[in-house]
């Protein structure tokens, strides 16, 4: 059927559904619906990792067909370093220009090495805002139990405890340097409500709040004037004769050639995994996320945390087919948007968890009440016009201007029409296990961001990944440059590799594959 | 029922559900150019998909992939039409008769400062680009614009010291810099707009005394009871706890 045919339930449907409130589901039902629905439980997807710091607990097989990969690197190659720094950040997204800025700040030497550009990252997609208790009837102590709630209780109390009490210095850090946070007409921060959240907590900035604190972040380590490598990608760490960490080697993209950095201390800010298309999903992830600091960290020893659970966005555009998988922010939710299946009904409280609200909709698809289209996809509506009917004409454009633009380049209004959605690959919420400084149980190993893990528990609230990247690549940084004058310069060996390699041969053997995977294989090879 | 040219099922049929989607069910390939060679593509599918489809390795163009880093920037054509525009290369589809060429990196200036310890943002604007007020008013910075920002119109208020303005207008922009290579006075309107942007956040906004009085709460152990009470609960007594949150 044409789509403006089917369209046409939404709009009928609307008054009626705008008198009806829905319950969230008790914690039985929603216990039930995930453990049915969402694809964290789908066995078949699974299987134990069959060596190094997690032997014998389950991930994605796509992921353990990554951890248990070789190196690019053998154990004669040339580790006479390039560039000698305090600092190596790893990763040019928000947790690594936090890192990155703060060491420098600090007074370390600072290198921030990247596979693409500085700032090509997930964190300048962000477009829900920031969680921070800033706003008097909020605590960083309510921020701490609408997480813990979120994440289904499995977060690491310390680190998410340092998350909380750190957002509002965060927030100021940010303004100061001219991040430019929407505001109430008496000059406090403008806060709205997320998807899982007792209070009003999200800043924002529009739409495009990430965007703008990337921006900023990136013109100001340009500012500080802090050494950059783009275009290298990490393919190997390097390990003293104590096992810590003592540098990285990198692979120029460009020219293809090794470059070996010796540095006191490592952050990987590395970010996530979406490009690995787990479970067949599309995704809603930048070009390099591919998780290659999971696989730089495991040879080194480092142990993973909650490795087992992803966060798939309730709200993944399904059609048009150029934008298969790109979000579609769940601000629309915040704001007051519905979701609705083929038969105009509403089926689930649209501010639940992510889990809840995905597995709901997995679940409407999968019962026959969802909208398909050709190219084999389905979903269901996402009420968009319902924002300016309860909020007035121009609510849209004015509160999601990124996203009004995104659709109308393909003919969509989405002001005027609904939108088809379904949950797409989003988030790892576990990562690499860090104490409250950010370092792994690897010594001078540090990891922030998306790519650490046990803050977010099983379930990542929305808007808690912007403040977990700041916070942890600041405290990353300070560490790490806090270090530096007082220690020497570790040697740089590949031993861990050797480790490594005899782990696996003892447990059967390496995967055929070599890691990190550094960029997707899109590239066709014929025709 | 299975469709004779796609094999794929003819869903319409069997259920009212489905979108139609004729480029789906007869699939056509379309000519393009891509930085002056031929290739043939399916038709629709994104700019940067046809770079993979087309056996290209890309490294330097390629970023988010969601229309927000600007690394995709680039330039192209439609058949038969003198007008070169610009697009994100991630959100743009191909159609037939159309060429491309991704944007390569411009050497464009950027000018370094600390925006925290700036005297006098207005001015220094002319002291960081005294190119900024050369405008010749040619436009085409705004017509090169794939966010359809009004850029010329951008580059003025800042020279005027409307800064509030410019940080408004420019929230949408993506840093592709497509602004840059086209202007005949060698400004960088979206280096410009970031540093007005950035002063404006910095220097011309109020400051929210909320957020002070929050820290100096932190700081002050004002919610140090709380936390006690909350880290001395077991699972038990802690889930409870959250319930009871609303």
């Amino acid at each position: 059927m044409d789509i403006h045919a089917l369209q046409q339930i939404v709009h009928k449907t609307r008054d009626a559904r705008r008198k009806q409130a829905l319950p969230k589901f008790s914690p039985a039902d929603r216990d039930q619906l995930i453990h049915k629905y969402h694809p964290d439980y789908r066995a078949s997807a699974y299987r134990p990792i069959r060596f190094g710091p997690n032997i014998d607990e389950k991930t994605v097989v796509e992921l353990a067909t990554l951890l248990e990969g070789d190196s690019l690197i053998q154990d004669d190659v040339d580790l006479t370093p390039d560039y000698t720094t305090d600092v190596l950040v790893i990763g040019g997204g928000g947790a690594g220009c936090a890192a990155a800025l703060h060491a420098h700040g600090a007074g370390a030497k600072v290198m921030l090495a990247t596979k693409l550009r500085l700032g090509d990252s997930n964190s300048v997609m962000a477009q829900g805002g920031m969680q921070i208790s800033v706003a008097p009837e909020d605590s960083p102590v309510t921020h701490f139990l609408d997480t813990l709630k979120g994440g289904h209780m499995h977060n690491d109390h310390d680190l998410l405890k340092t998350m909380v009490d750190d957002g509002p210095a965060i927030a100021k850090w940010l303004i100061d340097l001219g991040v430019l946070f929407d505001r109430q007409a008496d000059g406090n921060l403008h806060v709205k409500k997320g998807g899982g959240s007792s209070k009003p907590r999200l800043l924002t900035c529009s739409d495009y709040t990430g965007l703008e604190i990337m921006r900023v972040l990136k013109d100001e380590v340009l500012n500080q004037k802090i050494q950059l490598l783009e275009f290298c990608a990490a393919v190997e760490l390097l390990s003293d004769e104590n096992g810590q960490c003592s540098g990285a080697i990198f692979k120029d993209l460009d020219n293809h050639r090794y470059v070996v950095v010796a540095a006191k201390s490592v952050i990987l800010a590395t970010g996530g995994i979406g490009r690995l298309h787990i479970q067949g999903f599309p995704t809603s992830n930048h070009y390099g996320a591919t998780g290659d600091g999971l696989c730089l960290s495991y040879r080194m020893g480092a142990k993973l945390a909650h490795i087992d659970t992803f966060q798939y966005h309730p709200s993944g555009a399904v059609f048009p087919e150029q934008l298969v998988g790109q979000l579609v922010t769940e601000g629309i939710r915040s704001e007051g948007g519905h979701l609705v299946n083929a038969k105009g009904e509403r089926f689930v409280n649209e501010l639940d968890t992510r889990d809840v609200v995905s597995s709901s909709i997995i679940r409407e698809c999968e019962e026959g009440r969802g909208i398909r289209t050709m190219s084999g996809r389905v979903g269901v509506w996402l009420d968009t016009p319902l924002l300016d009917v309860e909020h007035g004409p121009g609510t849209v454009e004015k509160h999601f201007p990124a996203m009004l633009m995104q659709f109308d380049r393909f003919g969509i209004d989405i002001s005027k029409d609904p939108v088809l959605i379904y949950p797409t690959l989003h988030y790892q919420n576990g990562g690499v296990k860090i104490d409250t400084n950010s370092e792994t149980n690897v010594k001078n190993l540090f990891v922030a961001g998306e790519a650490s893990g046990g803050l977010h528990g099983r379930n990542r609230l929305m808007g808690n990944s912007l403040l977990d990247l700041m916070v942890f690549g600041k405290r990353s940084g300070l560490t790490a440059a806090g270090r530096a004058g007082s220690m020497k310069q570790g040697k740089l060996t590949v031993q861990h590799l050797q480790r490594f390699r005899a782990d696996a041969k003892k447990h059967g053997n390496l995967s055929n594959v070599i890691s990190p995977m550094v960029l997707p294989a899109y590239t066709r090879k014929e025709s | 029922m299975l469709h004779p040219l796609t094999g794929l099922r003819n869903m319409a049929q069997e259920d009212p559900n489905v979108i139609d989607q004729p480029e789906v069910m007869k699939p056509r390939m379309v000519s393009i150019e891509i930085s002056g060679k031929k290739y043939d593509v399916p038709e629709g599918i994104t700019v940067i998909k046809a770079l993979w489809y087309t056996g290209q390795e890309v490294v330097r163009g390629a970023g988010c992939l969601g229309g927000f880093c600007g690394a995709c920037a680039t330039y192209y054509r439609t058949k038969d039409d003198p007008k070169v525009r610009t697009c994100l290369a991630c959100q743009m589809a191909v159609q037939d008769g159309m060429s491309f060429t991704i944007m390569p990196p411009f050497p464009a200036r950027k000018a370094t400062y600390d925006i925290q310890t700036l005297k006098d943002p207005k001015q220094d604007l002319f002291n960081l680009y005294p190119e900024a007020p050369l405008c010749r008013n040619c436009n085409a910075c705004t017509e090169a614009c794939p966010q359809k920002i009004d850029v010329r119109e951008g580059v003025w208020k800042a020279v005027f010291g409307d800064f509030k303005s410019v940080s408004e207008m420019f929230m949408d922009c993506v840093m592709c810099g497509m602004c840059t290579p086209v202007c005949i006075a060698d400004i960088a309107p979206n280096l410009v707009a970031l540093y007005v942007s950035r002063a404006q956040g910095a220097h011309f906004t109020e400051k929210p005394l909320g957020l002070d009085v929050r820290i100096k709460e932190i700081q002050d152990g004002r919610f140090n009871d709380e936390w006690k009470k909350v880290l001395a609960m077991n699972e038990k007594e802690l889930a409870d706890h959250c319930a009871t949150v609303k």
